[in-house]
């Protein structure tokens, strides 16, 4: 006797076979999405969002890409997922593992056609894993006590990142801003104190680096515009009016005069407030808040130029910058550590005016200020510059390097099917798709070029076949190329992470026997 | 019938309105109810054993979990069907009491359903099943009592532990690592474990993850991880022998639970109350130095200029920190928590070797770590995995382990894995169901043939031939007598459980067969299911 019905209303169970398929199409169907935009010669993505204005984006961001997808299938999903980690943890390869991961579960779906069990094949890919994992051990590059040439590696890098990206017209430009960023940063990973400006107007070629400090906000009016050797006292405190917190307090009064006076004793308590501050000793005050016109008049009277409502993360970036502390009490002025500065200064950039630290304490932090046509260039040329900075941040941490062009996925492939060959039993040929996953990548980068793929791989696999070869596939000339002769390096962590976290995920899927899926909640206007 | 009449001997109905109401009797609600069990645990099966698959779940709103977990499909399962609920509680009890064995649980309610209907079918009642199903219980828990083996460990050999922890991993999808993973979960255990009272409170055991790194990463960390940072970003990131003020009182002047009110109509009094709230502040930040605190920990959050004033006194503090960490943090620095400034003394202070902030992957995320506490008596399992669905499942995984630690602590027999205790358990009540006179003697045996479906459904998902591998096992145990004999699942070559170290503990597996049958008693007692209708 048949269940009539065991789950819910809408809830639905797709099982054995045909969950396998919906996993696999789905997550096969996000990885031919993003395909394209793999490489030097990858193409962009036009994004709409669906809410209100319909914003653009153009990207050719893997994890930008799809994490605007609105995605029901379940296997995509975790794609969508491991793309974001790759994001947050590394910042570049983003494309790659998911093309990766698809690969992975394509090859799969033949060994399952071919009837071998999942289990097996998910042994086969982890041995697989595991020695491809070696295989780039075996090969990377460590320069980081050579800091000539440890520089030199972190351009290439920047360089690989960046060729594949908007930028790459520039990118020799670009690399030498990021490498100088992150090389300021003295081996924190903490991309906050690397700001980056955008302003419509100029070329991508007139970017610039600044050692200082760019805020992005104009000067009161009646204030100086220009500061020699700045004391500055960076606060976070209310300049409007100061509530009173004791719980429950109210003003009670019972005639006009009575409120002339209260009002009053309020401007002499900012009053009050302000000549604490200015008894610091600065020249210089900027707050996150607002600052009120009746303090500003005060501050302008001082000579003392106040900047109100710097944003959080440029008031952090501003302490950081100028070895000041946050104050938000004004009462033990001897105490407070003041940020200092040589000049402060409204600077024009396009049409914009906006202040500038220069000669400050503190080296970490800089500011690139971005240039570009329109929006979108600006847009995408952060998003850009921020893979590459990630990167870079990165490697200056672990600086193993690798050779780029895909030569590390043949690097892989050929000791993968050297273990595959020793292999006994079905999982050897589950190795061998392993390999060939792998491979798929170049031949992904050389169709995207419009170059023969078949012709091309081939022969970077015969390169391959001799001890320590450096070929890989040169995009610009269309053929094979000495990786390191033409500098295009990649890092090992991100190959790495690329490699683990798609193995990780097309495990996970292949590993699903049944959906269960339940009803979606009810919801308005959904898409 | 529903209908009786009144005294004029018009009928009338007892049920409200009992058209819309679906209704089954008799045989056929037993039957409907049986097929509904076996649809669910159906659904599990194929998730048993080593080589089990898993089960991708998505949520209603559209949350993705994967997980082999029986406990976990089960609940996020939306099953809609009233013995199907049951089946849940049974996997949710199971998951409660002993932590692991979520799964084969409910294949075994299963398949004592499945043999239920045969039975009914003959004609047996269903009260005389369920006493035989009852009979056959019992004399399979003696059984296993019997076969189960004692095993020693102590603090410095933990092996034995870390080989039944690696048998709970291997039928997860973290079974790459799972030697490190047993490792951890069994030192975690062992670091919280009170090993004369043999207890284990596992809610000193914290598992925090998170996204990025590889799973080989996961790591054991002798004191609390509390994903917060310091509230002030220009605070020191690490502090060595700090000395901790637990908080749950806000750096905020008092609000008093009654209603009141301040008037202000002066300026004297607008002057007076502003001095007043400085000097709250001030006094606050004070007392926690005065007292000698090097690390202040708070519930709540505070005012801008009260953390300025922390800041300032250099005076290193972390808000909003929720009260079970607080609690965990105040077990394992030895400090006590304290509801009000007034009183912070020395004493209530917590204590840490060394407390630093540490930063994780390319975004702004950080985490406190607390180390070298006073009393060690707290971990905390760190996890890091490829993606958030990873971090999940490994979680699960992790406390499956745990649980498994924790009952070896409390009572250190175990039985064999791979099904070899189900074969056991069926052969002796196998035999001992021809002592029975009755109808009982049938039950028993169906019962016997149930308790041989776990190893049935093992074999399955290893590939191999079911029937053929299992009576090849049974023999096997039967001629040499060894109770060892299981599924040869990952393919070893041998089939003695105790070469492949694949254990279960006792309790486990003695509660599965208790709850089992508790609930298969439970269905077959039913006869009739009134469900409204639709509306």
């Amino acid at each position: 006797m048949a269940v009539e019905k065991l789950f819910k209303d809408e809830a639905t169970e797709e099982k054995g076979e045909r969950a396998r398929m919906a996993s696999f199409v789905g997550a096969m169907a996000i990885a031919d999405l993003v395909k394209t935009t793999l490489g030097p010669k990858g193409m962009d993505k036009i994004l709409q969002s669906t809410g209100r204005g319909h914003s653009v984006t153009v990207t050719n961001d893997g994890a930008t890409i799809l994490k605007s997808l609105h995605i029901d299938n379940p296997a995509a999903k975790v794609l969508i997922d491991i793309s974001k980690v790759q994001d947050d943890e590394v910042g570049d390869g983003t494309t790659s593992v998911v093309v990766l991961a698809g690969e992975l579960l394509r090859e799969a779906e033949k060994l399952v056609g071919s009837k071998i069990h999942p289990m097996t094949i998910i042994s086969g890919y982890r041995m697989a894993a595991d020695c491809a994992r070696r295989a780039l051990l075996d090969r990377v590059k460590d320069n980081k006590d050579d800091a000539d040439k440890f520089r030199s590696d972190l351009m290439r890098i920047a360089m690989t990142t960046l060729s594949s990206k908007i930028l790459s017209q520039d990118k020799e430009h670009f690399a030498k801003l990021a490498v100088d960023a992150v090389m300021r940063l003295k081996g924190s990973t903490n991309l906050e104190s690397i700001q980056i400006i955008k302003k419509a107007g100029g070329s991508l070629k007139d970017s610039f680096l600044d050692e200082g400090f760019i805020l992005d906000k104009k000067i009161g009016l009646g204030q100086p515009k220009r500061i020699e050797n700045a004391n500055i006292l960076v606060a976070n405190t209310a300049m409007d009016t100061d509530k009173v917190k004791i719980y429950g307090a109210r003003v009670r009064v019972d005639s006009m005069a009575k409120v002339a006076q209260i009002e009053g004793a309020e401007k002499e308590k900012m009053r009050e407030k302000v000549q604490k501050i200015i008894g610091h000793g600065i020249n210089c005050f900027v707050n996150r808040q607002l600052i009120y016109n009746f303090p500003e008049e005060l501050f302008a009277d001082a000579g003392i130029l106040a900047i109100e409502h710097a944003d959080f993360d440029g008031i952090e970036r501003l302490a950081l910058v100028t070895g000041g502390e946050i104050a938000s009490t004004f009462d033990n002025p001897e105490s407070v550590k003041l940020g200092h500065c040589k000049l402060i200064e409204e600077i024009m950039i396009g049409e914009d005016k906006l202040i500038h630290f220069s000669g400050v304490e503190m080296g970490q932090a800089c500011t690139i200020v971005l240039r570009g046509a329109s929006f979108h260039v600006l847009d995408e040329a952060e998003r850009s510059l921020h893979d590459a900075l990630c990167v870079l941040s990165q490697t200056v941490n672990d600086s193993r390097v690798l050779l780029g062009g895909g030569w590390p996925e043949m690097v892989m492939a050929k000791a993968v099917d050297e273990l595959a060959r020793k292999t006994p039993g079905k999982k050897s040929h589950a190795i061998e798709a392993f390999s060939r996953a792998l491979i798929a990548i170049p031949t992904t980068i050389a169709d995207n070029a419009g170059l023969d793929s078949a012709e091309l791989v081939a022969q970077l696999r015969a390169e391959h076949h001799k001890e320590d070869s450096n070929a890989g596939i040169d995009v610009i000339t269309g053929s094979v190329g000495d990786m390191s002769e033409l500098g295009i390096s990649e890092a090992f962590k991100v190959k790495q992470a690329v490699l683990l976290s798609a193995t990780e995920a097309a495990e996970m899927i292949l590993r699903v026997d049944e959906i269960i899926t339940c009803a979606p909640r009810r919801r308005e206007d959904r898409m | 019938m529903a209908l009786a009449f009144d005294e004029y001997g018009r009928p009338f109905i007892i049920l409200r309105e009992q058209e819309s109401k679906s209704r089954l009797r008799g045989l056929d609600a037993q039957k409907a109810n049986i097929a509904a069990g076996v649809a669910v645990s159906r659904i599990l099966r194929t998730s048993l054993g080593p080589k089990g698959m898993d089960k991708m779940l998505q949520s209603p709103d559209g949350d993705i979990t994967i997980t082999n977990d029986g406990a976990t499909i089960l609940e996020q399962m939306d099953v809609d069907n009233q013995i199907g609920k049951l089946m849940v509680e049974l996997s949710r009890s199971q998951d409660y009491e002993i932590g692991d064995g979520t799964t084969g649980v409910v294949v075994l309610a299963g398949a004592l359903l499945q043999q239920s209907e045969k039975l009914l079918e003959r004609g047996i009642h269903p009260i005389r099943v369920a006493e035989g199903f009852e009979i056959s219980s019992r004399i399979a828990v003696d059984h296993l009592e019997k076969i189960a083996h004692k095993f020693d460990f102590s603090a410095t050999n933990i092996e034995p532990l870390v080989q039944t922890c690696m048998t709970t991993l291997s039928s997860k999808i973290v079974n790459r690592c799972k030697r490190s993973l047993a490792e951890i979960a069994v030192k975690s255990v062992m670091a919280v474990a009170d090993l004369e009272r043999k207890d284990v409170n596992l809610d000193l055991i914290k598992v925090e993850g998170k996204v990025g790194g590889k799973l080989e990463d996961t790591e054991l960390i002798y004191g609390i991880v509390v994903d917060k940072d310091m509230s002030h970003p220009q605070m020191p990131k690490q502090i060595e022998d700090a000395k901790i003020a637990i908080l749950t009182c806000p750096f905020e002047p008092p609000k008093p639970k009654t209603k009141h009110k301040v008037d202000i109509d002066t300026v004297e009094k607008f002057q007076t109350l502003r001095k007043q709230e400085q000097k709250y502040f001030d006094d606050m930040v004070q007392r926690c130095k005065d007292v000698g605190a090097t690390l202040v920990i708070c519930q709540w959050g505070f005012d801008d200029e009260a953390n300025h004033l922390l800041m300032h006194r250099n005076l290193p503090a972390v808000r909003w920190v929720g009260g079970v960490e607080l609690e965990l943090i105040a077990i394992a620095t030895g400090g006590r928590i304290v509801p009000r400034f007034q009183e912070l003394t020395p004493e209530k202070l917590g204590k840490a070797g060394l407390v630093r902030e540490k930063a994780f992957g390319t975004t702004k995320d950080r985490m406190l770590y607390i180390e070298h506490c006073a009393n060690s008596k707290a971990v905390t399992v760190f996890i890091r995995g490829g993606n958030k669905m990873m971090i999940e499942e490994t979680k699960r995984s992790i406390h499956d382990a745990l649980c498994v630690a924790r009952n070896l602590i409390r009572n250190n027999s175990i039985v064999y894995g791979g099904g070899a205790a189900e074969i056991s358990c069926s052969i002796a009540v196998e035999a001992a169901a021809d002592k029975y006179p009755g109808v009982e003697q049938y039950a028993i045996r169906a019962f016997a043939d149930a308790l041989d479906s776990v190893p049935m459904a093992l074999a399955e998902n290893s590939g191999l031939q079911p029937i053929e591998t299992l009576s090849a096992v049974k023999a096997q145990q039967i001629k040499e007598n060894n109770h060892c004999c299981g599924i040869d699942c990952n393919d070893t070559g041998t089939n003695n459980m105790r070469e492949q170290n694949v254990f279960e503990t006792l309790i486990g597996k003695q509660q599965q067969i208790l709850l089992a049958t508790q609930v298969v008693k439970m269905i077959l007692k039913i006869d009739d299911v009134i469900s409204p209708s639709d509306y």
